[in-house]
């Protein structure tokens, strides 16, 4: 089994200040794996994915991506391993077109030097086809292609959703973390996202670990689930399991009470 | 191939200029005093193009751009008054000085965000003067001496290699990278855009072509001074950028063409000058803090039918 | 004992540097603004300084309060109309404003009146005086005297009064004061006028020791003061204290070993190494970004 084994978590935890924001999280995930992350309101899901993709450095424990451990690495260093994210508050290149996102995100693709673009070597226009080539074929998995020359912030809400999640598809991950893409989204939408998740799932080969606040959603598409509660880990399992565990019943009925 | 033409058209466009003016030189329509404005034109063209770069593609604030153009002006002029080089060897040693300073201040500083970086590149600037005005090998306070050596041609040849390489960078994954780090630099991180590496990039090639503008501009007077490359000087650069669209080559191009003819205009009325700069700096960032072009490029107003990012 | 007199004279440039750097503190700490035009409401303060001790023919003091009272007004003048419209623009587009600002007052002063100097005339007594042995010039201490005074005066104001309470509040968390009933506008209209206060009375203390003023007088001091306030961790307001009396000593240390010329960028590589190794400052906290 371990050679499956492509992302592990050993009590990895991180402080901000005096707030301990998440503590002794001990995760795994195989490759091929979806994945679910839940939690109320402020339990370090998000602070997780920044603690997996280098944005912050976990104060204590060990990450191993694929044999490596991440210690140390800068997102952009995360990124080339294999592991890419969409961002809870979308964070697109509002003045930057569709195809130009999505571009940003294959950059590493393309291995043409800074002089040779400069002075338009035919390295650069073979360098720069291959990217344009490539985009578009995300943005068409995503119906995005006709889009392609708006600028990211003129999309409607739910696209800039899909937009994100092409994006971080095109730095071609092993590892794809989606932190509540759904979030903002009507049911009929979140239906058809949920299916595009699964398509690209296969058709990419991906290991997917999903943030999301919908239940049903989670519990229908995800095969394991791990849940955080005040920065730490309360539960693990099948949907089935997650569903009766009281702690989860607790932690998010407390929520409830509050609201 | 399609994508060759821009190219084609910017040679053209910029031997058509070069021709016109050359002739009219000829001519003996413009006299010196014209030249000289059209010299100044280029040398401030260059240095709005060099800090787009910086703040306008990668979005990173500095406002001590009249360091690096001191080193340019004051190395070249080392190079022809006291090494005896030619000209356009001298400008090439003063760029890749600048270029040098860019890096050495770029590395530090650029970790460094908004207010505080702009408050770092100003620092830096003021060492870098204070450093000239300590050596006597330069003249110290009373600056040196330097031949007239700057003609048109060099000015406009300046001119038009600073933004065939900038455009060119910029129109490229590189320059996409830079772009990335401006729209959302966490964002750019994440997609794997190594954001230091880009900063430090774009820094360092707008330094280098302040260098270039600084060694034509030392060469286009009888004598350069510290005090020249004082903050005034980096607010003049500022002002390009800010007023032509932060963002926008052409923009910049534009408004230091637009304020050189105006400060000619002024030139004997330096405070009015400066009371009419400050007024429309602060009435563009109240009113229309994109500046006149946002992020547009004059390009895209001659693109009919397809819409589609420019190419040069 | 040349030394005493250095370390007073280093005391003095620094006490100066401390109260135009509160202003830029403070004003920083609440709105998150460079104000690169208060160095000029130094620079304005001194001249209202001049004019009352030269055409109302008053004394020290009262110019001293003239002046705070007029640089009082120029600062929410100035927060209103440039300013008070960025609150929700982005930070370098309210520094290039600010920028902006700090040259139209500088320009439209060398316009009225000529970019010449003015001698301010001898308004504090200067004897020495004999401090444990070692002679002082009467000026610096009494500098000193009212920098501490203006100081602990600014102390009070912050920690034992209402609108200073409404000003840590609005600066911790403008939002949460504003629903706690806490006027906003108002508040940072405050700021200003108190740092501006300050700034004016640093313009009459400056004139009155060193005598010689000009309209472009407060650029330097006023870098040297945003760099005291950097120091001293911005936001912080005894650390702006601090910071200002330790770049005032660290230049007159400078001059000391001869080094004059050097002495301005001295100022700017502490900036530089305070901004690289620890960008909150001396006494700041680190802040992470939130993603
Ligand atoms: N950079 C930071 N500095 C200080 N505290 C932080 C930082 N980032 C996150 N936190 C804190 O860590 C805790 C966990 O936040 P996080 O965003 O991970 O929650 P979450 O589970 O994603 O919640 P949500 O469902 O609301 O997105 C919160 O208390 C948050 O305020
Ligand atoms: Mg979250």
């Amino acid at each position: 089994m371990t050679s499956n084994l492509l992302l592990q978590v050993e009590n990895v935890g991180i402080q901000f200040g005096g707030l301990k924001a998440v503590q002794n999280v001990n995760m795994h995930m195989n490759k091929g794996e979806l994945v679910g992350l839940i939690g109320p309101n402020g339990a370090g899901k998000t602070t997780t994915f920044n603690m997996l993709t280098g944005v912050y450095q976990p104060t204590e424990g060990v990450i191993t991506f694929d044999g490596k451990n991440l210690k140390g690495l800068k997102p952009y260093q995360v990124t080339k391993l294999g592991i890419s994210r969409t961002f809870q508050n979308i964070r697109l290149f509002k003045d930057l077109s569709v195809l130009d996102n999505v571009k940003v995100a294959n950059h590493n693709l393309a291995k043409h030097s800074i002089l040779s673009s400069i002075f338009r070597l035919p390295n650069h226009f073979k360098g720069e086809e291959k990217m344009d080539r490539e985009s578009i074929e995300f943005l068409k998995i995503f119906g995005l292609d006709v889009y392609k020359d708006e600028l990211a912030k003129n999309l409607p809400y739910g696209m800039q959703r899909r937009l994100e999640i092409a994006r971080a598809l095109a730095a071609k991950p092993q590892l794809l973390l989606l932190d509540e893409p759904a979030a903002g989204m009507n049911p009929q939408e979140t239906h058809h996202l949920m299916e595009l998740i699964a398509f690209i799932r296969k058709e990419f080969d991906l290991t997917i670990l999903l943030i999301e606040h919908d239940m049903h959603l989670v519990m229908g598409i995800c095969e394991r689930i791990y849940v955080l509660d005040h920065g730490q880990l309360i539960a693990d399992g099948t949907p089935e399991e997650i569903r009766n565990n009281p702690k989860v019943i607790e932690a998010y009925l407390g929520e409830e009470v509050i609201e | 191939m399609k994508k060759s033409k821009a190219f084609w058209v910017y040679i053209i466009f910029a031997l058509v200029i070069y021709t016109i003016v050359q002739v009219m030189i000829s001519g003996g329509t413009l006299d010196l005093y014209y030249q000289n404005i059209l010299i100044q034109m280029c040398i401030n063209i260059m240095l709005a193009v060099s800090l787009h770069i910086v703040i306008g593609i990668t979005g990173q604030f500095s406002i001590g751009h009249a360091g690096f153009m001191a080193v340019g002006a004051y190395f070249s002029a080392i190079a022809t008054m006291n090494l005896g080089l030619p000209f356009f060897v001298a400008l090439i040693i003063g760029a890749v000085a600048a270029g040098f300073a860019g890096l050495l201040v770029g590395i530090p500083t650029l970790r460094l965000k908004g207010d505080y970086l702009a408050i770092a590149t100003l620092g830096f600037a003021e060492i870098i003067r204070i450093v000239f005005l300590n050596i006597d090998y330069v003249g110290g306070a009373a600056g040196m001496v330097v031949t007239n050596m700057t003609t048109w041609t060099f000015a406009f040849v300046g001119v038009v290699l600073t933004i065939f390489v900038i455009a060119n960078f910029t129109n490229s994954r590189h320059g996409r990278g830079a772009i990335a780090i401006r729209e959302d630099e966490i964002a750019a991180d994440a997609m794997g855009i190594n954001t230091t590496y880009y900063k430090v990039v774009a820094f360092t090639i707008g330094a280098i072509f302040a260098g270039l503008a600084g060694g034509i501009y030392s060469h286009n007077f009888f004598i350069i001074q510290p005090t020249t490359f004082n903050f005034l000087k980096s607010f003049d650069i500022l002002i390009y950028v800010v007023l032509g669209g932060l963002g926008s080559l052409s923009g910049s191009v534009i408004a230091a063409i637009f304020l050189t003819i105006v400060s000619a205009y002024l030139s004997n009325f330096p405070e009015t000058r400066m009371i009419i700069y400050s007024l429309v700096l602060i009435l563009v960032m109240l009113y229309r803090p994109t500046g006149l072009m946002g992020t547009k490029e004059i390009t895209h107003l001659f693109k009919f039918g397809k819409k589609g990012g420019s190419k040069v | 004992m040349e030394w005493i007199q250095q370390l007073v004279n280093g005391i003095s440039v620094g006490s100066i540097y401390a109260l135009i750097a509160l202003g830029y503190t403070m004003v920083y700490g609440i709105i998150k603004l460079i104000n690169f035009a208060h160095g000029d409401v130094f620079m304005l303060g001194a001249f209202i300084g001049f004019f009352a001790i030269t055409r109302w023919d008053v004394g020290f003091l009262p110019a001293l309060i003239i002046s705070m009272v007029l640089c009082a007004i120029i600062g929410v003048i100035i927060e209103r109309v440039a300013y008070k419209r960025l609150r929700s623009a982005t930070r370098i587009a309210a520094l290039i404003t600010a920028i902006g600002v700090s040259f139209l007052i500088e320009y439209t002063m060398i316009f009225f009146r000529g970019p010449g100097l003015e001698t301010y005339p001898e308004v504090l007594p200067n004897t020495s005086i004999d401090v444990f042995g070692v002679s002082v010039s009467s000026k610096s201490i009494l500098i000193l005297i009212v920098t501490i005074i203006l100081m602990i005066l600014l102390q009070f104001i912050v920690h034992k009064t209402k609108i200073g309470k409404a000003m840590r509040a609005v600066s911790l968390d403008a939002d949460a004061a504003r629903l706690m009933g806490i006027n906003v506008d108002n508040t940072i209209s405050a700021t200003f006028a108190i740092g501006s206060a300050l700034a004016g009375a640093a313009g009459v203390i400056f004139g009155a020791y060193y005598t010689r003023i000009e309209p472009l007088m407060g650029v330097l001091p006023g870098l040297k003061a945003f760099i005291a306030a950097v120091l001293g961790g911005i936001g912080n307001i005894p650390g702006a204290m601090v910071g200002g009396l330790v770049l005032g000593v660290v230049e007159t240390v400078v001059s000391a070993f001869g080094f004059s010329l050097w002495r301005d960028a001295a100022a700017f590589i502490i900036l530089i190494l305070i901004l690289i190794l620890k960008p909150s400052g001396l006494f700041g906290k680190n802040t992470r970004e939130k993603v």
